[in-house]
């Protein structure tokens, strides 16, 4: 055992605090290269990584900066700064604590890189923006350690890959960096602790006591929940009473849509005027931190919120977690539960609020698998090579670069551990020339190779580009709402592009909390007015859609195939038994089809149960063949059970569809002309660095001067087939499609044994589909159709004649 | 999806209907493509070709984007001359992206032009992208009248059996909630405005200012695609 230095010892005990066998495991541990601490929430994490380095900087010898701190959330770091301050002012360390994130002010970021603090907290996107600089070396040249904040968050995204790609530049800086990852409970830790340490490194994984299971249950409440319907508007009531009962309320929705209208309904019934917030990312940032502050004060009562509170900013007091929805992915309802209570020993106290009577039977089997400490998970894969682009040009910005080195700096880097040098120069290639077939930029190469082997940027300006387009989160195009005014009202939040184009002036939806109207679209900006309306007319703005793991879908299976439901509400058992009577459930050797019309569309339900990603390759498939036998398909949506279809004509006979030499026949050119490998390539393409998110300050507007990036995808699938970027493309849809063979697979397995049921209308389980986001169209016959249709009414509602 | 894009049919889908109607006088046919025929003069005119567009963006510290839009702009414009059989050939300005792309194009480009100018007229009228002569042949014009029709890259307000290009057009339409964006021909009884035939253009929105302020109330616009469709001008 090491000693804490007794001046932070003796104020762990004036507070009346032991310190934690993990805490002083970590403090043991700090000479490490690389320690990963998992710990569940209230359990200390944070001081737990910060404790080594308070005690080496108590000594007083150190000059320059000599901790970062990263986690994924600029509000985290300034949450942590506070924090962090208390104790080192009574301590009575002379410690400087800053943070650095996007909300820093550019006066305070520049005396930063001059005279760094001793313990700087950032976001991975500031901290590989400092690499960028060419005084990096000079500013990184003391840094010890580095202590990262929800690694389990960041390991699933390509920012995590970009961190880690940072730290093994840095460790070039400062060759003896230490590394901290402080996580939630996952299902495996060797995973991230591979992820966070310098390869080959060990590293040590001190799992801290996870406390007491969790007191978690379904709420029971008189009224019962709808066949369909993602509001749980019956369950208000008996929500509020609980409420009433605790002192904080989280309340966690899977989208922002239904935070939205459940805010929104609990206000109308909010009879005490109990003071209650809402949350999530749409919100303009000033008004998130209007929410944030009032928390922290213990002002609220209930927030109202989606993922943006998913991680871990402590606020005080919440006592109660309350999921409304079914938990789509039993891993992160454990991590939101731990939210609750941040005594270490108490148990954390959560209740689960299905929204309709489907989500009881997915609550229920959620259930089951929390009690079994069965935590689901999907192993990542190696890093993407769309970052490693982008991190090249980070390099490019610092100035000239040796390629060798930069190979064998960022094979440190524990995602990118196996990239083969081949694998590098394409990248390398496609950052200095575009990596074309056709060479047609050797005068205008971006990276240029010197007379001394190193490579540097041809224009100096780029670097401000480079920096400017720096980052890896995809935020899909959206558009911010005002309120009208003469100059600019109080801007409300933002709404996808999407949305905003489906609004026609006079519609209303919910923002904030608020009905309002659309207005018009001024630009670039939603232009709306308050309206005192009791309902609003749209109220879909899509949200953050999870994907239920393919455990929970097992154990939903196997529940189907009881003969009666005793673990399940009256309701919901009865409700499945008026799907045995006018339909059937799903069995696990036969596939179940449901044909039926519904709101002027023929609609296509077909159970696979196969999971989300199969459901998805396989609508895209169907869809193809529908298309052929001129069925006129416009548009499909998978989960992780079935996938729904909808069309102009209604589909009669499934064996067509279902043959595996049709499917197979043309699946190469039919995905690799999609709307899902279009929208994934323009992903990549942005990280890569081939399209520009921000050019000088103004957002690309509607303006012919910018056009789609589908026209670069087509342009390149039809010219130059095996570019860089459509390798990356098809290797990044393959993390989100299955390949043929598992839906061949499928196939094997149920032979003929299809079951086709015609029926007059939706069935209770095909009706929870609808709600589904992420819906992709469908560009074929059925689109030209509905043009020819809409052509021929609008000229005769003008009483113009058809030319 | 970005709705504010062009449509993103592949170039396959392109092929030669057209709808007929009557401008200045003139029997006219909207092609799907994006060109405009006129079979009385045996006439061809594409507008905004913006060749060399992806060469000028990487000349100005731009992203290297796929180098291929000038051969792929010029291959549809070679369908639609072996198609029509086209005597005339207008390229209503913008026709290169600037004055040195058109030095800077691919040989192959250059010779591809060269050979779909053989035994034919050719008019480059001047854009605001490329406003002096280029070094290609053919006639290089500020604008060309031919009968009732003038041809010229920008509309004027006192343009009268005018045909111009130069905003991109683009319409944007909502049929049973799928919403349906493609270039488009916008026409009234004295102007029509081409939408942009190359490969890397992007559209202004009917509903923008500067096109409902330029087009009549009773404007009409003819969407581009496989089946060219006409409608009254959402605006």
């Amino acid at each position: 055992m090491v000693q804490i230095p007794p001046a932070i010892h003796n104020w762990f005990s004036n507070k009346g605090w032991a310190i934690h066998p993990h805490q002083q495991e970590m403090f043991n541990r700090a000479a490490d290269p690389a320690t990963l601490l998992i710990a569940p929430t209230g359990g200390g994490k944070t001081m737990a990584g910060f404790l080594p380095s308070l005690a080496e900087l108590a000594e007083g010898q150190h000059d320059g900066l000599h901790t970062l701190y990263v986690s994924p959330l600029k509000a985290l770091a300034a949450d942590i700064r506070r924090n962090l301050r208390v104790p080192v002012e009574q301590i009575g360390l002379a410690i400087r604590i800053e943070d650095r994130t996007g909300d820093t002010s550019a006066t305070q970021k520049k005396r930063q890189r001059a005279d760094p603090p001793h313990i700087l907290l950032t976001t991975p996107e500031s901290l590989a923006l400092l690499t960028s600089y060419e005084d990096a070396p000079r500013m990184f040249e003391n840094v010890q350690r580095i202590i990262v904040d929800e690694i389990h968050a960041l390991a699933e995204s390509k920012r995590g890959d970009q961190l880690m790609l940072a730290l093994a530049r840095l460790q070039s800086l400062c060759p003896n960096l230490r590394r901290v990852g402080l996580s939630a409970t996952v299902e495996d830790p060797e995973a991230i602790a591979r992820f966070l340490a310098r390869h080959p490194d060990p590293c040590r994984i001190i799992q801290a006591d996870p406390g007491p299971d969790p007191d978690i249950l379904m709420l029971k409440t008189h009224e019962m929940p709808p066949w369909s319907g993602g509001g749980a508007a019956y369950a208000i009531p008996a929500v509020m009473e609980q409420i009433k009962q605790h002192k904080t309320t989280l309340i966690f929705h899977n989208t922002r849509a239904q935070a939205e209208i459940f805010f929104h309904n609990l206000w109308l019934a909010n009879e005490e005027g109990l003071p209650i917030g809402v949350h999530h990312g749409s919100l303009d940032r000033q008004q998130r931190e209007r929410v944030e502050a009032a928390m922290v004060r213990g002002d609220l009562r209930a927030i109202v919120c989606t993922g943006s509170l998913d991680l871990g900013i402590d606020w005080g007091d919440v006592d109660l977690v309350i999921q409304i929805g079914a938990p789509k992915n039993v891993k992160r309802l454990v991590q939101r539960i731990g939210r609750a209570n941040h005594q270490y020993n108490a148990p954390s106290k959560a209740i689960l609020v299905p929204a309709n009577r489907f989500e009881v039977v997915e609550c229920v089997a959620a259930l089951e698998a929390v009690g079994a400490h069965d935590l689901d998970g999907d192993p990542r894969g190696p890093g993407p090579r769309d970052v490693l682009c982008q991190h090249i040009l980070i390099a490019a910005a610092a100035g000239p670069f040796d390629a060798d080195a930069l190979y064998a700096e960022m094979t440190a880097a524990g995602p990118y551990a196996q990239v083969t040098r081949a694998d590098f120069d394409a990248c390398l290639e496609f950052c200095a020339t575009g990596g074309y077939a056709l060479r047609a930029y050797d005068r205008w190469q971006r990276l240029q190779q010197q007379l001394d082997g190193t490579w540097r940027l041809r224009d100096p300006r780029a670097v401000q580009r480079i920096r400017m387009n720096l980052g890896t989160i995809q935020d899909t195009d959206t558009l911010k709402v005002r309120l009208r005014r003469n100059r600019g009202g109080k801007p409300l939040g933002e709404v996808e592009e999407g949305f905003a184009a489906s609004l026609t002036p006079g519609d209303t939806f919910l923002i904030g909390g608020q009905i309002v109207r659309y207005e018009g679209l001024r630009e670039m900006v939603v232009e709306v007015s308050r309206r005192a309306d009791r309902k609003p007319k749209i109220a879909t703005f899509s949200g953050t859609k999870f994907a239920t793991s393919t455990q929970l879908s097992d154990r939903i299976l196997r529940m189907f195939a009881q003969p009666d439901w005793p673990q399940l509400p009256r309701h919901t058992a009865d409700w499945l038994g008026l799907q045995r009577e006018i339909s059937r459930l799903p069995q696990r050797d036969r596939l179940l089809i449901e044909s039926f019309p519904d709101n002027g569309r023929e609609h296509l339900c077909v159970y696979g149960f196969a999971g989300r990603n199969a459901q998805q390759t396989l609508g895209l498939l169907l869809t193809k063949r529908m298309e052929e036998i001129g069925l006129a398909p416009l548009g499909f949506v998978a989960t992780d059970y079935a996938t729904l279809i909808w069309g102009l004509d209604a589909v009669t006979d499934p064996r067509p569809l279902f043959q595996p030499d049709a499917l197979r026949n043309g699946l190469e050119t039919w995905l690799a002309g999609n709307a899902v490998m279009k929208r994934t390539f323009r992903a990549s393409a942005t990280i890569a660095g081939l399209i520009e998110r921000n050019t000088g300050g103004q957002r690309k507007s509607g303006r012919q001067a910018t056009f789609s990036s589908d026209i670069l995808y087509d342009t390149l699938l039809k010219y130059d087939p095996d570019h860089l970027l459509m390798q990356i493309t098809r290797e990044e849809a393959m993390r989100g499609l299955v390949d043929f063979g598992r839906i061949e697979s499928m196939i094997a397995r149920i032979g003929d044994r299809i079951d086709l049921l015609r029926l007059d209308r939706v069935s209770p389980l095909a009706a929870p589909l609808f709600l589904e986001v992420g819906k992709v169209p469908v560009k074929g016959e059925a689109e030209e159709r509905l043009l020819a249709e809409e052509s021929a009414r609008l000229l005769q509602t003008a009483g113009l004649e058809p030319a | 999806m970005n709705t504010l894009a062009s449509p993103a049919e592949s170039n396959e889908e392109r092929i030669m209907n057209g709808i007929d109607f009557t401008f200045a006088g003139q029997r006219l046919t909207a092609l799907g493509s994006g060109a405009l025929w006129c079979a009385a003069h045996a006439l061809l005119c594409v507008s905004d070709l913006h060749l060399g567009k992806s060469e000028r963006i990487v000349r100005r510290g731009g992203p290297a984007l796929p180098p291929y839009d000038s051969r792929e702009t010029l291959t549809r414009l070679a369908r639609d001359l072996a198609h029509t059989a086209a005597n005339t050939v207008i390229c209503l300005g913008d026709s290169f992206d600037d004055l040195d792309a058109s030095d800077a194009l691919a040989s192959e480009d250059k010779s591809q032009i060269v050979t779909l100018q053989a035994g034919r007229r050719w008019i480059w009228i001047e854009g605001n992208h490329d406003p002096g002569p280029v070094e290609m042949g053919g006639m290089h014009l500020s604008d060309w009248v031919c009968g009732n029709l003038i041809f010229r890259h920008i509309a004027r307000t006192d343009g009268r059996g005018e045909i111009s290009g130069h905003y991109h057009p683009k319409v944007c339409l909502n049929a049973k909630g799928r919403s349906i964006t493609r270039a488009a021909f916008l026409l009234d009884d004295t102007r029509l405005i081409l939408p942009a035939y190359g490969a890397y253009t992007g559209g202004l929105h009917s509903t923008d200012k500067a096109l409902t302020d330029i087009m009549a109330p009773d404007a009409r616009a003819i969407l581009t695609g496989a089946q060219p469709r006409l409608i009254p001008m959402p605006r």
